[in-house]
């Protein structure tokens, strides 16, 4: 249940209240009055983290970051900055840097004028003003490119510019809004190291807003799962990904297989699930209901595995492979799997003895470890 | 890979045919372009770059004296300016002006002469009309019969300057310069000096009225840029709407409300702003008034456009990195903005540089504009070297204009911005 994760994570982070940087308190967002974007927002950032608001567009997760820069104003409840209401500082006060999503580097100024704009607004000395625009380039590899306009640079030196621009007064915290949506998925993936890199050296707390949730697995401490404008889970990637806490949050980050059936029993935190044609399986009990109530079991394709001799019946299914697909490192079946036509598997190819081919039905091992009993989601 | 090495073969056998298929092909696009330039073309060449060239060949022609008197002008180029000229001077003088006797040439004769040398037209007319000498009479003689003044070499001398197929003088007294006697550009007597005077009253009306419609245009495309859509649209309409009427009708509109009993007088004396009517018409207010007015969507179009491309993001940005947000605006908004500005402020500058019906209608004597005085010169004194001269002056002043936005705004700035 969503609550049951705030409420974790809320709690969590109270007794540690000298690490919180940001503290969103019941806060509430609505443009037109009818319908809330942001419902009932209970979020600490800590200091230092690397922290991503993962979600499905509409989900409130850019609402959450804009309200942070003090672009929008909560409809209620309130944020915290270090212990400051925040609300109603306008944003040029509150000293956040911000990365948008094309950059929104000044067209009509240099490399450096961009650089030194922060600075100078802030009325620095000039020969301060200058150290930190050469040190905030270093940092970005881009020295020497002082003097070039932002359109003579490539995307990926405009994103490193942005950043650096973001950086370069010192922010005590840093949000980043899609930055790397406009960039191809090479240098995507090398900008999400080199980002991460950055704030591994500097130790400013970064908010990140990413709909993609392979960046937000790769550069995150911690990912918060937006739906429908309610934070579904906070965790780190790893546990996001193992102990997804509802459908939601197991659908949307990374592939997963789910096949439908009723609770039977509940016992020791494993619940006994019997599928659709009366098969019936062992399953680590998520958020689903007691005996009797609509379940679903999901399971990460890597962890299907072919069934052994010594599998337990429970564990164990009858699989059709409906499709072969060779990836090189590893092999994708798709196969038909109590009445679901599109359960796959996905195994290393060293892990093979034999591939089962195209038509051939074959026993599937699904282990309770791996099997997660979870509510339907509320649509379904 | 086999078949991209195929089409990409360098083999020397099949690259020269593909080289001149490319040619080939590109070749008719270009034809098929030009011709669909082609009746535009035509018709700039006929209505635009044709009457231009001709109006400024008229601003140095000097077709009067040196059509009518070919033979004496070619007798007098052997002349050495001592003395008289020698009897074929005088004969063919004679017969010439006996020929143009009677017909316009010989007022356009005297009139030329008469502008060189104050006295000339009464000479040549007087001259015409005793004409032809009689029989057997040398002409030298008979010609200083009719009038003794054809004994004055210096007579001579001014036919012969009056003669030569071009002749800076209207140019130059479109800057208040002429020729002296001796050859030498002076300056006009201070009476007769009025064309600087009237050039720089243009330029001075069409900055103020440039710098009027900016200050008004600004903010009315600022706010149209950033109104939802619909909103925007009814104000463009409004924008639009004075270019759905006539200039005349709303010159006329403009006298009426503006006149002494008119709307604006009432409506400051109900105010108890005034005790008596303020004068609104046939000075430099009612001029600039309509001037605003007429001109203003060519300030706001540009600029609109120019806004609505600039993302608000900017701005955002500009705030988030600590600049407050009337700072922000005049630090990254209006720069950018810049192509706007000039662009409009350019086309308001030179379309005013050529108003010529409103101040005609709304201004008094000293608020005419050079356009008035081109339009003098052709309807009423007919003088279409002077109209030519003057077209000329304003066609440079604007191309100096153009050329210095091109040089400092055009561009380069542009560019940058893009």
């Amino acid at each position: 249940m969503p609550t049951q994760a705030l409420a974790g994570g809320h709690t969590a982070a109270a007794h540690e209240n000298a690490d919180v940087l940001v503290s969103f308190s019941h806060v509430q967002k609505t443009y037109d009055g009818d319908t809330l974007i942001v419902k009932d927002l209970n979020l600490d950032i800590r200091r230092g983290e690397f922290l991503t608001l993962l979600g499905p567009s509409g989900s409130g997760k850019t609402t959450c970051l804009m309200m942070l820069a003090g672009f929008e104003t909560p409809t209620s409840g309130e944020i915290r900055l270090a212990g400051q209401v925040i609300n109603k500082l306008p944003p040029y006060k509150r000293n956040i840097g911000m990365v948008f999503q094309n950059y929104a580097l000044f067209p009509h100024m240099t490399v450096l004028e961009n650089l030194r704009f922060p600075l100078a607004v802030r009325k620095h000395p000039a020969a301060e003003i200058d150290a930190k625009v050469k040190r905030a380039l270093g940092m970005v590899q881009l020295g020497g490119f002082e003097n070039r306009y932002p359109q003579q640079l490539s995307g990926g030196q405009q994103q490193r510019i942005a950043l650096a621009r973001a950086l370069v007064f010192d922010p005590q915290l840093v949000l980043m809004d899609e930055p790397l949506g406009a960039l191809d998925k090479q240098l995507r993936e090398h900008m999400q190291l080199e980002i991460k890199h950055i704030h591994q050296s500097l130790g400013v707390t970064f908010v990140f807003v990413t709909h993609d949730q392979g960046e937000a697995l790769t550069m995150s401490d911690r990912i918060a799962v937006f739906n429908h404008g309610v934070i579904q889970q906070i965790d780190t990637p790893a546990t996001l990904y193992e102990h997804p806490a509802n459908a939601f949050v197991a659908n949307f980050i990374g592939e997963n297989n789910a096949l439908a059936g009723h609770v039977m029993a509940t016992a020791n935190d494993i619940s006994t699930v019997s599928l659709g044609d009366g098969n019936v399986l062992a399953a680590r009990t998520g958020d689903a209901g007691g005996p009797g109530s609509p379940v679903i079991v999901s399971i990460r394709p890597e962890r299907v595995r072919l069934a052994k001799p010594d599998t337990p019946p429970h564990s164990r299914l009858a699989a059709r492979v409906i499709e072969q697909i060779y990836l090189g490192d590893h092999i994708r079946l798709r196969m038909q799997v109590s009445g679901c036509e599109n359960f796959t598997m996905k195994t290393p190819i060293s892990k093979l003895d034999r591939c089962p081919n195209a038509g051939e039905t074959v026993d599937i091992e699904l282990s309770p470890e791996h099997l997660l009993a979870l509510a339907p989601p509320p649509s379904a | 890979m086999t078949a991209a090495s195929d089409t990409l073969d360098p083999s020397p056998a099949r690259a020269v045919p593909l080289k001149r298929q490319l040619r080939r092909a590109e070749r008719r696009k270009n034809l098929l372009f030009m011709a669909l330039i082609l009746p535009l073309a035509v018709f700039v060449l006929a209505s635009f770059v044709l009457p231009i060239g001709s109006l400024l060949q008229r601003s140095i022609a000097n077709p009067e004296v040196h059509d009518n008197l070919p033979e004496t002008l070619e007798l007098l180029d052997d002349w050495s300016g001592e003395g008289l000229p020698d009897e074929a001077a005088f004969v063919a003088l004679a017969r010439e002006l006996g020929a143009a006797r009677g017909t316009p040439a010989i007022a356009d004769i005297a009139k030329r002469l008469n502008r060189e040398q104050p006295g000339l037209r009464s000479l040549v007319m007087r001259s015409a009309r005793a004409l032809p000498l009689a029989e057997g009479t040398p002409a030298q003689d008979g010609l200083i019969g009719i009038d003794e003044r054809w004994r004055d070499p210096v007579i001579w001398e001014t036919i012969k300057r009056a003669g030569s197929p071009t002749t800076g003088f209207y140019l130059l007294g479109a800057i208040d310069r002429t020729i002296a006697d001796g050859g030498e550009i002076v300056k006009l007597p201070k009476e007769e000096a009025i064309y600087l005077d009237v050039l720089v009253r243009t330029f001075e009306m069409s900055v103020i009225v440039t710098v009027a419609c900016l200050l008004l245009g600004f903010p009315l495309a600022y706010l149209m840029a950033t109104l939802p859509v619909r909103h925007a649209n009814t104000l463009m309409i409004l924008v639009l709407l004075p270019f759905w009427t006539s200039v005349l009708v709303r010159v006329a509109a403009w006298i009426v409300i503006l006149q002494n009993e008119g709307l604006v007088n009432k409506l400051l004396m109900w105010l108890g702003a005034t005790d008596a009517p303020i004068r609104l018409l046939f000075n430099r207010t009612g001029v600039y008034i309509a001037m605003v007015h007429i001109l203003l969507p060519f300030m706001v179009l540009p600029l609109y456009s120019v806004m609505k491309g600039i993302s608000p993001v900017y701005m955002r940005a500009a705030v988030s990195l600590g600049c407050p947000p009337f700072s922000s605006f005049w630090k990254i908004y209006f720069p950018l903005t810049m192509p706007g500005i000039a662009a409009g402020s350019l086309l308001v500058f030179i379309v005013c540089m050529g108003f010529y019906i409103t101040p005609a209608l709304l201004g008094g004597p000293g608020d005419q504009m050079i356009s008035y005085f081109i339009a003098f010169y052709t309807n009423q004194a007919v003088n279409w070297g002077m109209a030519a001269a003057l077209s000329a002056v304003l066609l440079a002043a604007t191309l100096v204009l153009y050329a210095l936005y091109t040089r400092y705004l055009g561009g380069n700035a542009v560019n940058k911005i893009r």
